[in-house]
């Protein structure tokens, strides 16, 4: 009987021994391995680019939270205020006394380097100005020596970071080659240096020509107002429409209808949501222009569905047994679900309004539209209220602006921004997580 | 800020409300709530529901009716001479109203006394000097009916917020009066109050409805206003997109195909990154990998899919396009000649889409039976035969409306184009040239100077529109192909 199958005339394959292995075998374990291969390589390259990603973002972000700056201790005295208030060129005479004081802590040090008033201001602004405003806020402060940290010019700072160099560097009304002399003095004395960068976690956005001034913190509270319209308007009325939509729904056309509208506009782009801000909440209703109010309606309009989905999720993982025992104690449908059905669905239901939030904060189109860009940041709202109301941007809108910018420093700004943008979404995402590990409970 | 006060009086009322309301059912059964017909709490409840919400529907159709109707009443006071040639009533009716905020913040400020703000004849050269000094944004000289038309403006919007108050603590107060005389112990509050809030379950499941009529009416509105002021042949047939800058008049030419071709172009390149390594990745994750490999390798690859969007637009703008630029451009094989292209989006667009196209596949590829693959093992097949005979035509459905629903957030994504594709709109088969799409272009005609009434802005909602319909269709499509096919194994 085995004979027959023994002697398969056409392929002849078992005249070869039964320990190596034929052709065709050998080719289908090939085929085998290099189909493995493929899965291994596109997993990898996933993975590539995901750190390509990350560290691009680290190496170019990460300068941003440093600054140079020109630190010197300057005291002025009442007699001197008096003198450089009776000149006509009054920035001038401070600016003067500030040129002094350098000279005289660069000779105290041993150095010496040419160099005029022009070459101050290149690296570091109207100096003049600065005292002048400084001492006119604070008249105290006469004959005390103050420490001053004054910000270098973008280009100075580049000159640290790498991003100018001496080579490329060419004479202009920004830098010139022989300030870079005044500036390795400087550094040699250790008056230039580099610090933390405080004023980009906490200034606001700056004129397009000043990289170096701007700033992230306006656009944080922008944003901070927006999550608070979001969360106080998409939790509870994702968190109702999902009840009624779990739990009360009746199996009718209406139902069908909101639940085709929810799966649908869960995958509308995002833009869309900005031309309906744009045209009924501006437009229509002339709510003010670039105001947290109007982005939080937006954004709120945007994460409802990824709410209710998630949320119909955890109400359904909550068994029947519980509504059953409810109802069989006496109570009514509307008393099972909100003391019994809902409390063992918090957990689930908090995580995905997390999750849902960390979406609508990393969501840029729809605030273009509504007017939420970058240069309207200039600073911080004036109470808590008119944090809604006030023009403001978002910490996204404002990376984007920055991103426009033609001057090359703003990038490293972007990236910056990116980094605290991404520590946010990471926070969420971890509490997220904590509370899924935590608090939710399998059945 | 008068409403959020207006909004706290009403919480007290119905606050005050519940309490009232619960202990008068208390008196009414004697003390003793065994003979009420519903728990105390309801009887309160039932009090404090009814003195919000007819309140708070009030104070929302008003606030939405009073701009209206204020609107229209001062927009007829304006003469049409005022209406200057090349601007529109829109426009006027616009600084209108920035006057009117002017003087409210003048007002305010106390630059200005309430019967000076109110001052028929005064003079408007001064006024426009007094309201650029109270930081308000003048952009011309206010003309004379202006002035009036807003002073009117002013008057029609305090005198409308004040009988608003008034209306609404009024409507508060005899919701709260009129259900506290209901209360009495054979009073059914639970039903009633239970009824209410199924009522406003039922209104905010609604939103889902009232989300969508939003986006219809505000495209299909804007977009026939475009219609009346471009031919729609024009726009939907036309080849060249050129709108001029000055922002109203001139001729533009506002042909949508150049921005298709770039759209489909760049969400071409962005799949065909995307589904060769999405879906080996799924492949493999799901037939090959060990349970800790998976572990591992997934959550990372979905973390590609958490990241905004504005991130990979950078990500495109200042890493991908130089790098691509040192390869393709004129110090390499000379066809790139900026950063900025179809190739750049189109990479960083498909990284972005590998977890959406891996995830969904992941799940399709799960759900088929593991009986069909013993069979085939059965037959003598290898892994990889089975994958590719058994399981890959068994999952194919799925997988096409996976590929379809990440072809449609392709379509649909903006940053990435904004930063990454170049602002040229371009009919081109080189992928290394810049290209646009339909929502770089949204982006940029509604954030640009143009006025709202001109064809250049307006155009921005026949693509919204356009581009609404596209991905509908292609959602609808895609998860009727899932679907369908989820019915077969469940």
């Amino acid at each position: 009987m085995t004979d027959a199958s023994m002697q398969s005339p056409e392929t002849g394959r078992h005249a070869v021994s039964l320990t190596a292995a034929d052709p065709r075998t050998i080719k289908r374990a090939n085929a085998e391995k290099r189909f493995r291969a493929y899965g291994i390589i596109a997993i990898a390259t996933g993975l590539f680019f995901l750190i390509v990603l990350f560290a691009s973002i680290l190496s170019q972000g990460i300068p941003a939270f440093q600054r140079t700056v020109v630190s010197v201790d300057f005291t002025l005295t009442p007699q001197q205020q008096e003198e450089a208030e009776g000149t006509l060129f009054k920035t001038k005479a401070y600016s003067d006394l500030f040129i002094a004081e350098l000279n005289a802590e660069l000779a105290e040090r041993g150095i010496t380097v040419d160099f005029d008033e022009a070459a101050i201001e290149r690296l570091l602004g109207k100096v003049g100005g600065t005292i002048r405003t400084f001492y006119a806020d604070n008249p105290d402060k006469l004959g005390e020596p103050i420490g001053f940290d004054l910000t270098a010019s973008s280009r100075v700072d580049g000159y640290f970071k790498g991003r100018v160099s001496r080579d490329t560097l060419q004479d202009s009304r920004f830098l010139q080659l022989s300030d870079l002399d005044l500036v390795d003095a400087l550094e040699e004395a250790g008056i230039i240096k580099q610090v933390f960068n405080w004023p980009f976690i906490t200034g606001a956005d700056s004129g397009v020509d000043n990289p170096g001034g701007a700033g992230i913190g306006a656009s944080v509270v922008g944003s901070f107002f927006m999550m608070l319209v979001v969360l106080g308007l998409s939790l509870p009325i994702g968190v109702a429409a999902s009840i009624y939509l779990e739990e009360f729904a009746p199996q009718n056309k209406f139902t069908d209808l909101i639940e085709v509208n929810i799966s649908n506009l869960a995958a509308v782009p995002s833009i869309v949501f900005g031309i309906l801000g744009l045209a009924v909440f501006i437009q229509f209703m002339h709510l003010p222009q670039s105001a947290p109010l109007v982005g939080g309606l937006v954004l709120t309009l945007m994460t409802l569905p990824t709410i209710i989905i998630s949320t119909r999720a955890s109400l359904k993982a909550v068994p029947p047994s519980i509504r059953d025992a409810a109802l069989g104690v006496g109570a009514s449908k509307m008393q099972a679900v909100f003391h019994h059905v809902l409390p063992l669905a918090a957990p689930g239901i908090l995580t995905g309004t997390i999750i849902g939030l960390a979406q609508a904060l990393g969501e840029t189109a729809p605030l273009l539209l509504i007017g939420m860009v970058g240069f309207v940041a200039r600073g911080y709202p004036d109470g808590f209220l008119a944090g809604f109301t006030e023009p403001n941007s978002a910490m996204p809108a404002q990376i984007y602006t920055w991103a426009a910018r033609a001057d090359v420093g703003f990038y490293e700004k972007a990236w910056g921004g990116i980094i605290i943008l991404l520590m946010f979404l990471l926070t969420m995402n971890i509490i997220a997580i904590i509370l899924r590990r935590r608090f939710e409970r399998r059945w | 800020m008068p409403i959020i006060w207006l909004f706290l009086i009403v919480i007290a009322i119905s606050a005050i409300g519940y309490l009232l309301g619960r202990s008068r059912a208390l008196q009414s059964a004697g003390g003793d709530s065994r003979n009420l017909h519903s728990l105390p709490t309801f009887y309160g409840a039932n009090v404090a529901l009814k003195t919000v919400i007819p309140a708070f529907g009030l104070l929302i159709v008003w606030l939405l009716v009073q701009p209206l109707y204020v609107n229209s009443q001062v927009s007829e006071m304006i003469p049409d001479t005022a209406v200057k040639e090349g601007s529109s009533r829109s426009l006027v009716m616009a600084e209108v109203r920035r006057t009117a905020d002017g003087l409210n913040n003048a007002v305010a400020r106390g630059l200005l006394s309430e019967t000076e703000a109110a001052n028929p004849n005064a003079d408007s050269a001064e006024v426009t000097q007094l309201l650029k000094e109270a930081g308000q944004v003048v952009t011309s000289d206010i003309s004379k009916p202006v002035l009036l038309a807003a002073q009117k403006h002013r008057v029609m919007n305090a005198t409308g917020y004040s009988v608003m108050t008034v209306a609404i603590i009024l409507v508060a107060l005899a919701g709260a009066v009129f259900s506290w005389f209901q209360t009495h112990s054979e009073y059914r509050a639970r039903n009633v109050v239970e009824q209410g809030v199924r009522v406003l379950l039922l209104a905010a499941a609604s939103i889902a409805i009232l989300t969508t009529i939003g986006i219809v009416l505000s495209l299909v509105f804007n977009t026939w206003e475009f219609f009346k002021l471009y031919p729609a042949s024009e726009f939907f047939f036309g080849t060249t997109w050129a709108p001029s800058f000055s922002g109203r008049g001139g001729a533009s030419d506002l042909g949508i195909i150049p921005l298709l071709w770039g759209t489909f172009y760049i969400s071409l390149v962005a799949l065909l990154v995307a589904v060769p390594i999405g879906l080996f990745a799924a492949i493999y994750l799901s037939e090959y990998a060990s349970p800790r490999v998976r572990a591992f390798a997934k959550p990372l690859l979905e973390v590609l899919a958490g990241i905004p969007t504005i991130v990979y637009g950078l990500f495109a703008l200042l890493t991908v396009g130089p790098l691509l630029l040192g390869i393709f451009g004129d110090n390499g094989l000379g066809w790139m000649k900026a950063g900025t292209a179809v190739m750049t989006a189109g990479l960083v667009m498909g990284i972005m889409l590998i977890p959406f196209v891996s995830s969904l596949s992941d799940d399709i590829i799960n759900a088929v039976p593991q009986a069909m693959r013993d069979g085939s093992y059965g037959l003598g097949a290898t892994q990889s035969e089975t994958i590719r005979q058994v399981v890959l035509p068994a999952a194919l459905p799925g997988i096409v409306g996976a590929i379809l629903l990440a072809a449609s957030r392709a379509i649909g994504e903006t940053m990435i184009v904004v930063l990454g594709a170049g602002a040229a709109a371009r009919l081109d088969l080189n992928p290394f040239e810049a290209m646009t799409t339909v929502t770089a272009k949204i982006v940029s005609q509604l954030t640009g100077d143009a006025d709202f009434a001109s064809p250049e802005a307006l155009v921005a909602f026949a693509l919204g529109m356009t581009l609404f319909v596209l991905t509908l269709g292609l959602n609808i499509f895609a998860l009727y192909i899932v679907r369908k096919y989820r019915e077969q194994y469940e």
